[in-house]
């Protein structure tokens, strides 16, 4: 049975107008629809480009982030519906890594500190024995040596800092590991280091991780099955192998052809597909497939009417999931890619830049109906 | 004549109270027109302070730079400040990582734009504006009399990259030096710029810098690459030469440790150099890599390593190494297997 499913998730994020009645005249739909189901003890990668929703994703399954819709099943128990108190008890079960070291240890806090909090927090048995050993065990299996307990973030290397990231995420034994772009903050030979630390501490206690990221070979390295975001949803869902040897929707196309490789005679044969303008803004996302409005392979029918459903294709290996419209077709050549003008594209506001927000907000007041999640006001 | 030289290029950084730390140090090398040069190296490398040398743009307190540069036959590193803002954004122009804080914010896109042609192309503004125009367009920015009104923060990054490369290359230039061009940008927008970089110098036959920490850059855009580590040079070569026989130690390892999204039966674990690049060792002293380094020998440590030269006087090949991969000489057994 999977650890974890995740059942029609919407994360919505109101957007206000008015100074002093604030309106909620739209919403930015972060996440909209995800449904995902992580077997234990393996890993499932998540890929998208900025702004696609993944990190959101993994901040509500985590509840960091309240999702506005759907649910959230750890084990067997549906941990949308706890209480606070409940789901502090719940917490301990599932952790997170974060992707900047430096932000996310508290820079005044010694290493001990740091270890000793999650452990005092969820009232870890045995006193502060126990604790002193339980953090010497913690260190030892980050590959850290003990001495470095009296030690503070600013006194480690990057990878280091990563390293004491990972020993908090697992003080208290949790079975879930969300890791939010774990490896992408460090230099190239750090990466690796950390790739493999990752993999050997799964081994070692069969952990179950959630790896999010925009790298899709260090996707690919590290998950069994792995999921590719675009704007909110789902757009392809397969065992790793598969995905990246038969990627069937035309966004995964493109994004696998982006992907540099460090081999130039590999580049010099490559064929890339190269995606006209930028993201569309998740609060007006456009209507059918989000993808249509840069796809190349965009048909007149359904496409830019019908949102495309994750489905299972008869003739791919099992499990292999594509939500397109035309994925058959695709793949059995039927259907050529045709030029897609960036005129077409161009119109439609950024979202990967905060400085866009303005933009989106002046957009959406003028043309979107209201209607914001429940429960907003 | 290459169009820039860059000979025994040294820049020391010195605070009172504290040893001078020498960020870049002996580097020597070429770009000829036409050409694209990549400079690889992790951070702390030296590879942003060399580009910083080669524009003159490092700060005259606290820095010392040492060595020539010299850019068609003019030497650079003796100019004056006010001939060398005239070199700067003419002759020779920078792309920055991160267009966000290197495009003024409160300015619009099209007064950033018109100024380097009036400053430098000596157009009148009304001139000025139509080739603004017409910049926008060649780097592929659609409706670009509504994007010239506006301000940088009104653009996705992708798009505020294209407009610095419009900046950039606005008084066609000989020399276009990238610094980390695409590092902030997304996959899709980064191959989308790899690409109008790859066509704007293959059109203007402008030489390139491409200052990257990412191998598959280089791989698919550069001619010929130099690797740095520790503010030297180890290991220069065509790129083909270098994928092909990785010779440094470090190369050779950096390139094995990468994943690969082509690998179609991925190794259970990544191949890793241990330790991190604050283990080093000063280049008098020995090889800088050598604690890390699963080859290194007792020799290594007895002074700066030698250069040895594998390619020919024609397709040179230097490595910094006194034992390059696939080259057994006969030393003592490697060292360390931490």
């Amino acid at each position: 049975m999977s650890l974890l499913q995740v059942r029609d998730l919407e994360v919505h994020f109101p957007i206000k107008a008015g100074t002093l009645f604030q309106r909620t005249v739209g919403a930015v739909k972060a996440v909209d629809g995800v449904d995902l189901d992580v077997e234990a003890g393996t890993t499932f990668g998540l890929v998208g480009e900025s702004g696609c929703g993944k990190s959101t994703l993994g901040r509500a399954i985590m509840r960091l982030t309240e999702p506005t819709k759907g649910s959230v099943t750890l084990d067997g128990q549906d941990i949308l519906a706890l209480s606070e108190r409940k789901m502090r008890a719940v917490r301990r079960q599932f952790q997170m890594v974060f992707q900047d070291p430096m932000a996310s240890l508290d820079p005044r806090q010694s290493v001990e500190s740091m270890l000793t909090e999650p452990l005092r927090a969820h009232k870890f048995p045995g006193g502060s024995a126990a604790h002193a050993k339980r953090i010497r065990e913690l260190l030892d299996v980050v590959g850290l040596p003990e001495s470095v307990v009296n030690r503070y973030p600013h006194e480690f290397s990057g990878g280091q800092r990563q390293r004491l990231g990972i020993a908090r995420a697992l003080a208290l034994n949790p079975s879930l590991i969300i890791a939010d772009e774990p490896v992408s903050a460090l230099d190239v030979s750090i990466q690796a280091q950390v790739i493999n630390l990752l993999k050997e501490l799964q081994e070692r206690f069969s952990l179950t991780y959630v790896v999010i990221a925009h790298d899709l070979a260090v996707v690919r390295h590290i998950s069994k099955t792995v999921a590719v975001m675009y704007l909110g949803g789902i757009v392809e869902q397969a065992p790793a192998a598969d995905l990246y040897g038969q990627p069937l929707h035309p966004y995964t196309r493109a994004l696998m052809s982006a992907v540099p490789v460090p081999d130039p005679n590999v580049e010099e044969s490559r064929n890339r597909i190269l995606l006209q303008g930028d993201l569309p803004s998740p609060a007006n996302p456009p209507a059918g497939c989000r993808f249509h409005t840069r796809c190349p392979w965009k048909q007149a029918a359904k496409c830019d009417t019908e949102r495309p459903a994750l489905r299972e294709l008869p003739l791919v290996a099992p499990g292999h999931k594509v939500a397109c419209h035309y994925a058959e077709d695709i793949l059995s050549g039927k259907l050529t890619p045709h030029e897609v003008r960036p005129e077409e594209v161009a119109l439609t506001p950024a979202a990967d830049d905060p400085g866009s927000i303005e933009t989106t907000e002046a957009h959406v007041a003028g043309g979107l109906t209201p209607g914001g999640p429940p429960g907003a006001r | 004549m290459s169009l820039l030289e860059v000979r025994d290029l040294s820049v020391t950084f010195t605070r009172s109270g504290q040893e001078p730390v020498r960020a870049v140090d002996g580097v020597s090398f070429d770009v000829a027109a036409g050409q694209s040069v990549g400079i690889v190296g992790e951070s702390g490398s030296g590879k942003s302070v060399t580009s910083l040398a080669v524009m003159g743009l490092l700060p005259s307190r606290g820095v010392q730079v040492g060595g020539t540069v010299t850019l068609d036959g003019n030497e650079l590193t003796d100019m004056d400040q006010r001939a060398l803002r005239d070199i700067r954004g003419r002759d020779v122009a920078m792309i920055f990582q991160d267009p966000m804080t290197s495009l003024n914010p409160v300015v619009t896109n099209g007064r950033q734009l018109v100024e380097v042609l009036t400053r430098h192309a000596g157009l009148s503004k009304g001139e000025a504006k139509a080739e603004a125009e017409q910049l926008l367009r060649r780097v592929g920015i659609p409706d670009p009399v509504r994007r010239l009104g506006e301000y940088p923060h009104q653009l996705s990054g992708g798009m505020r990259q294209r407009v610095m490369i419009a900046i950039a290359i606005a008084c066609r230039p000989k020399l276009l030096i990238a610094d980390e061009p695409t590092t902030a940008l997304d996959v899709t927008i980064q191959a989308q710029i790899l690409d109008l970089l790859r066509t704007l110098v293959a059109e203007s036959g402008c030489g390139m810098i491409m200052i990257t920490h990412d191998l598959g850059v280089v791989a698919g855009l550069c001619d010929d690459v130099h690797v740095m580590y520790s503010g030297r040079i180890v290991e220069s070569a065509g790129t083909k030469d270098l994928f092909a026989r990785p010779s440094h130690p470090y190369t050779d390892g950096l390139l094995q440790s990468i994943p690969r999204i082509d690998d179609d039966d991925p190794a259970d674990l990544l191949h890793t150099i241990p330790g991190s690049a604050r283990d080093t060792v000063a280049w008098d002293r020995g090889c800088a890599f050598q604690p890390r380094c699963a080859r290194a020998v007792a020799e290594c440590l007895s002074g700066p390593p030698a250069v040895t030269e594998l390619g020919t006087p024609i397709v040179p090949h230097p490595v910094r190494c006194l034992r390059p991969v696939g080259q057994d000489v006969s030393l003592h057994e490697g060292n360390v297997a931490r």
